[in-house]
């Protein structure tokens, strides 16, 4: 039997490995290897070329404020969610999951309905001169719509396992609102905070589909993946290297993300540990 | 009064979390919030302190009216059920806290933290956190903290709950003579009613969101004024018919309470007990549940099961024995009305309750038979 078990145990561990090598590692280490087929100087020109580092440019900036406006919003609404009863509740805590259900590109073309031409923001936006569809504002709507959930989801569950009490007796002692988060409520949540600002940063960067649906002009509003889907369609020997060369900056920002992910995914348990040890003793 | 509270109503949806709750305690007591899970102790408390707020009805502390104040403003210690100690501070640093946020100097601050880790017997322990305290240091660290900015009301919620069965008696005695030491007006809530008697100066008995009994703890066990009050304290057995239990009359009561010390169950050739043999039923000992200092028997007299206490310096008893039972005293129940029924055959030979205490206490070495 526990022979038997044991077997059982290395063929298991043999088809996940040969599994997560067959299809994760060998198809990312492929795309380093193709990156420097024609040599260092080409690989550092394909990614130095006007419209690669647009695509930086336009990468950084939707990411940026994504991350930013997701990590403030995800604060508020984990709060929210945590700390008051309300009506609607758990309508809103669902509500909130949206993006993780639906595809991205119906996200997109949703923006382009509503901000579009034929959307019915339009008016207001045409009277404001403002352009948001196939523009950069676009880009970072669509960016910020797919990563919405992220930090909240890291937090609310450790915002309810810790409970209001330490908060309730801090105001009992006087500490007000702000205090009271940044002694009390954010140490504790601060582990889950990075890991889900982490999530939301590889997830921005990543993101193909909802902007796809809205950035139309290369060199200008177009993505890291959006750069190198172009430059891969473009067909020539030459730009499928470029399209491999500019995809390994996002394969080299992704392993940094998994070893930072590890990090704090570490810390963090590591303080649950400790508070597990307070309840039980 | 130093802390008063009228006619407080509060409701939760459909709850009725208080209902009319009124009562009041004088300066330096140290009252108890009694009742079991669910019946609004922790709602009241909370609406004390601020924590919530009631539908109406008044809450004066020192006289004034603080139904408009916020917590902080109340002048209340709070040591919460968890003793929700800041987990990423130190012990000096928790108690610290409140006088910081009231932006006292510094030097005033250490000199106040440093006398009360004295007082609570925290020497040493300063920089330690939370989760490398023991449960019963933790108390003290709550207790402290709630002490530091020199509220006039400590409330404490349920102070026990999270320590084991062992510490506890320790800490009850601790806490009791801490507060007493300090001076400062408390109200504890527990649904312990060991707890309640043994560590309060007055009594609150709740149920259901009403006050059930008021009183300092002797007139709650002896003299319990409603049914859920004589339910409640003396582990005591509640019979929906009493019928046939010899000496008492069932009259227009519905119900009958019995606690462990209203029943004594003899063998028949106890000499002590020989001249009330006559007024005994039978009874036979359905189970035997050792208590540490003393048995518990639970005992079928004539269909309904009794129980009681017998010392375990007496002769040995086994089950199924069949034993002499006589019970010197009921709470007789109708409706919410409680009157305690004495035994009326032992009343006409005894009518002084003499005799009964001889029979526990005299000099035949009652204990050794």
């Amino acid at each position: 039997m526990r022979k038997q078990s044991k077997t059982g145990k290395i063929v298991l561990i043999t088809i996940s490995t040969l599994f997560v090598v067959l299809m994760l590692v060998i198809p990312l280490i492929s795309v380093i290897a193709n990156s420097l087929s024609k040599g260092l100087s080409f690989y550092l020109q394909s990614i130095t070329t006007k419209t690669v580092l647009s695509a930086i440019k336009v990468t950084l900036i939707a990411t940026g404020i994504a991350l930013l406006v997701n990590t403030v919003f995800g604060i508020i609404a984990s709060w929210l969610l945590t700390r008051y009863e309300f009506k609607g509740k758990q309508v809103l805590a669902a509500l909130i999951d949206i993006p993780f259900s639906v595809s991205p590109v119906i996200a997109g073309l949703s923006y382009i309905m509503m901000f579009g031409r034929m959307g019915w923001a339009s008016p207001l936006l045409e009277a404001l001169d403002i352009k948001i569809v196939f523009a950069i504002p676009g880009v970072v709507l669509a960016t910020i719509f797919v990563t919405f959930p992220f930090v909240s989801r890291e937090i609310i569950p450790v915002l309810n396992a810790v409970g209001k009490d330490e908060e309730e007796a801090a105001a009992m002692m006087g500490a007000k609102g702000f205090t009271i988060f940044r002694k009390i409520t954010f140490p504790h949540i601060k582990w889950a905070l990075i890991y889900g600002m982490i999530l939301c940063a590889a997830r921005a960067l990543g993101e193909f589909g909802a902007v796809n649906a809205l950035s139309k002009t290369r060199g200008e509003t177009f993505t890291l993946p959006l750069e190198i889907d172009a430059l891969y369609l473009s067909g020539s020997s030459d730009s499928i290297v470029s399209a491999f060369a500019v995809s390994s900056l996002l394969v080299i920002v992704a392993v940094v993300i998994l070893v930072l992910r590890s990090i704090f995914e570490y810390r963090g348990r590591k303080t649950q540990n400790t508070k597990e040890a307070r309840v039980e003793d | 009064m130093y802390v008063e509270v009228r006619e407080i109503n509060k409701t939760f949806g459909d709850f009725k979390a208080s209902d009319h709750v009124s009562f009041g305690i004088e300066k330096g007591k140290l009252a108890a919030l009694l009742g079991p899970s669910g019946s609004g102790k922790t709602t009241i408390l909370r609406i004390i302190a601020g924590l919530e707020s009631a539908d109406s009805g008044d809450v004066l502390i020192n006289g004034k009216t603080v139904n408009r104040l916020s917590p902080s403003e109340r002048g209340i210690g709070f040591v919460f059920q968890s003793y929700a100690l800041f987990r990423y501070m130190t012990v000096a640093e928790n108690i610290a806290f409140g006088l910081k946020v009231k932006k006292q100097p510094a030097d005033k601050i250490k000199e106040r933290v440093a006398e009360l880790i004295g007082l609570t017997d925290l020497t040493g322990l300063e920089k330690r956190y939370p989760n490398e305290l023991s449960g019963g240091q933790r108390q003290r660290v709550a207790f402290a903290r709630a002490l530091a900015p020199e509220p006039g009301l400590l409330l404490l919620d349920e102070p026990f709950a999270a320590i084991d069965a062992k510490v506890r008696k320790e800490l009850r005695q601790w806490l009791r003579e801490m507060i007493h030491k300090v001076g400062i007006t408390s109200i504890f809530v527990t649904h312990d009613q060991d707890e309640a008697v043994e560590v309060a100066d007055q009594i609150m008995v709740m149920d259901k969101g009403r006050i059930e009994q008021t009183g300092v703890p002797y007139e709650i066990y002896k003299e319990p004024k409603t049914a859920f009050v004589a339910g409640f304290v003396g582990n005591p057995v509640i019979l929906e018919s009493f019928e046939g239990l010899k000496g008492f009359e069932k009259g227009e009561f519905t119900r009958a309470i019995i606690r462990p010390e209203f029943v004594e169950a003899f063998k028949s050739d106890n000499p002590h007990f020989k001249d009330i043999i006559p007024f005994a039923q039978e009874g036979v000992i359905r189970d035997i549940l050792f208590r540490g200092s003393s048995l518990e028997l639970k005992i079928d007299v004539g269909g309904v099961l009794l129980t009681t206490h017998r010392s375990l310096e007496r002769r040995p008893v086994e089950v199924g024995e069949k034993m002499n039972v006589i019970i010197y005293r009921l709470y007789a129940i109708q409706g919410n009305e409680t009157k305690l029924l004495e035994n009326q055959d032992l009343k006409k030979i005894d009518p002084d309750n003499k005799r009964m205490e001889s029979y526990l206490y005299g000099d035949g070495g009652y204990f050794t038979t």
